[in-house]
């Protein structure tokens, strides 16, 4: 870019980095015969009566805007599905609001609620997207790095030592991507207590909610005290397998919601109609497809873990989401190095864990989101690559 | 019938020559234990047998035909469908027979090498038994799934590499 170009340049959005994944998918688009573990979503495509119902709308002439906060009824859906799944309880009318992804559902809720200055606690090894959202709405993000020893859960202790004056919310993202932590009931309550002491807000960001192997999956918003200071986000990506539909949600206190829907109403006026179709036939009849595919990853879960522990990269089993974040130190290696060796050599791609923060160093993400098949070659290309280095 | 055996079916269903050390792994037992559960299934027969999804379309040099026929009996007293059932499934060439509801009793599905010799076998054996009253066939010129399995799939993943 010339000089005259970059003068132009917000100099808020030039602080932003290229995320670290870039590269890799540079490196991997490139090649033939590689074995993506590096898929951030579902490798089911989207169960066929939620196509049908997209069809269906295009065909019935749906194809105008809906209200800002989303059609009525699937905000109705949604409110009663949280509501039997979660047990929370938010209104339909005033308390959720459709955006484009969670992700659209972040960005919005950072803006609702930073002024210049005001520090956002991001929960680390997390997903990539955090940190900048909140640079982009004028905050400044704090990472907060949680380890192995704690299975990658936030500790009270933990999360007074990052908080300061000019904390104004913690960001947590249980089942965890990268990590596939979860949390449960009595140490979410122990958070929420610092988070009440300190009087801040939270975002639980819960796109994976569903996908929980273990235990059910238990919403900070559920705790006493906690709604009010709670935005939720999810959305239908992950547990009905719909990325490229790009339809999540928001829930949070009305003060809020109003404050994101003004700004939703200006910069994304809806979600997409025919997405918003498709997802209300979801939430009515894909209960069905959900758990078969949750099946699926459970038995995938399973073998991969198992197969890294056998080979020596020491792997917890994670309880959510469908990652395995194999420790990869006994090699020597970092996780760069890893990563670009196994690709180069055994074309099997994975994500470095240090790209989604420093506390993944010595970690690598590994997205069981895969065939069986690819997961069975992909798990003797890695031995392979472990057993070369560890006899050198 | 406990969870895990369940589990165990469904995925043998779906690939019966899954290697049995990635089956533990997938439902959390032990390798001995899933063997012996398998082999406790197969006596019980509850696994009847372990075959292949072939696209013989695909596969040159053998050629043959399909037929899917509605069959109309008479019910005997005492046994009903069964002993006639049992008279038509015992020829080699049929190799499906279904009670069904509605407009015929069995479906009987017929492989045979050419058109000529399915109707042979319609009109010399099946026909000619005293309790089938009359026979609609139909033969079958594409299959597109099977037994769950899409014939030409559409393999390619459409994810992009790498996401986060």
């Amino acid at each position: 870019m010339s000089q005259v170009q970059s003068d132009y340049v917000s100099k808020n959005a030039a602080k932003l980095k290229p995320s670290g994944i870039r590269k890799f998918f540079d490196l991997a688009s490139q090649m033939d015969n590689v074995i993506s573990l590096g898929v951030g979503e579902p490798d089911f495509v989207t169960p066929w009566n939620v196509c049908e119902a997209g069809y269906a709308s295009l065909e019935n002439g749906y194809t105008a805007y809906t209200p800002n906060a989303g059609l009525l009824n699937l905000r109705q859906e949604i409110s009663s599905y949280l509501k039997e799944q979660f047990a929370l309880s938010y209104s339909a009318e005033t308390e959720i609001i459709c955006t484009v992804g969670a992700s659209q559902a972040i960005d919005l809720a950072f803006r609702s609620i930073l002024d210049a200055g005001d520090e956002v606690i991001i929960v680390e090894p997390g997903f990539v997207a955090y940190s900048p959202a909140v640079t982009l709405a004028g905050g400044t993000p704090v990472p907060l790095e949680t380890v192995e020893e704690d299975e990658f859960k936030l500790t009270p202790e933990k999360l007074k030592s990052a908080i300061t004056e000019r904390t104004k919310a913690v960001l947590i993202c249980f089942p965890s991507n990268p990590t596939g932590a979860t949390m449960t009931e009595d140490e979410l309550k122990d958070v929420a207590k610092v988070i009440e002491d300190h009087d801040l807000l939270v975002l639980s960001d819960e796109i994976y909610a569903e996908l929980t192997y273990d235990q059910p999956h238990y919403s900070i918003a559920r705790i006493p005290g906690m709604r009010e200071r709670t935005i939720l986000i999810s959305g239908f990506s992950k547990a009905f397998a719909m990325t490229g539909w790009r339809l999540g949600y928001v829930t949070g206190p009305e003060e809020i919601l109003k404050v994101m829907l003004t700004i939703h109403q200006y910069t994304m006026m809806c979600a997409p109609t025919i997405a918003q179709h498709g997802a209300l036939e979801a939430l009515r009849n894909g209960r069905e497809d959900l758990e078969r595919m949750k099946r699926s990853y459970r038995q995938r879960r399973n073998f991969i873990v198992k197969s890294f522990n056998r080979m020596g990269l020491s792997c917890r089993m994670p309880g959510g989401a469908f990652y395995a974040f194999p420790s990869i130190q006994s090699t020597g290696m970092t996780s760069d190095e890893f990563a670009e060796k196994l690709l180069h050599e055994e074309r099997v791609a994975v994500v470095p864990g240090h790209v989604f923060g420093e506390g993944g160093e010595g970690y690598v993400r590994c997205s069981y989101a895969t065939s069986l098949e690819s997961l069975q070659e992909a798990v003797k290309r890695i031995e392979r690559f472990v057993d070369k280095y560890a006899s050198n | 019938m406990n969870e895990k055996e369940i589990e165990i079916l469904e995925i043998l269903e779906d690939n019966a020559r899954i290697p049995l050390e990635v089956l533990a792994d997938m439902v959390d037992l032990p390798v001995e234990e899933v063997e012996k559960s398998i082999l406790s299934l197969e006596e019980q027969d509850i696994i009847l047998n372990y075959s292949s999804v072939i696209n013989w379309d695909k596969a040159a040099g053998k050629d043959g035909v399909v037929a899917m026929i509605d069959v109309k009996v008479t019910p005997k007293r005492d046994v009903g469908f069964d002993d006639v059932a049992e008279r038509i499934y015992r020829f080699p060439e049929v190799k499906t027979v279904y009670l069904m509801s509605g407009a015929y009793d069995l479906s009987v599905q017929i492989e045979g090498k050419t058109m000529k010799e399915v109707a042979f076998f319609v009109s010399n054996k099946l026909s000619t038994l005293d309790s089938v009253l009359s026979t609609t066939t139909h033969f079958l010129l594409k299959k597109y799934k099977h037994d769950g399995v899409i014939f030409e799939p559409e393999q390619k993943d459409k994810r992009i590499v790498v996401s986060p």
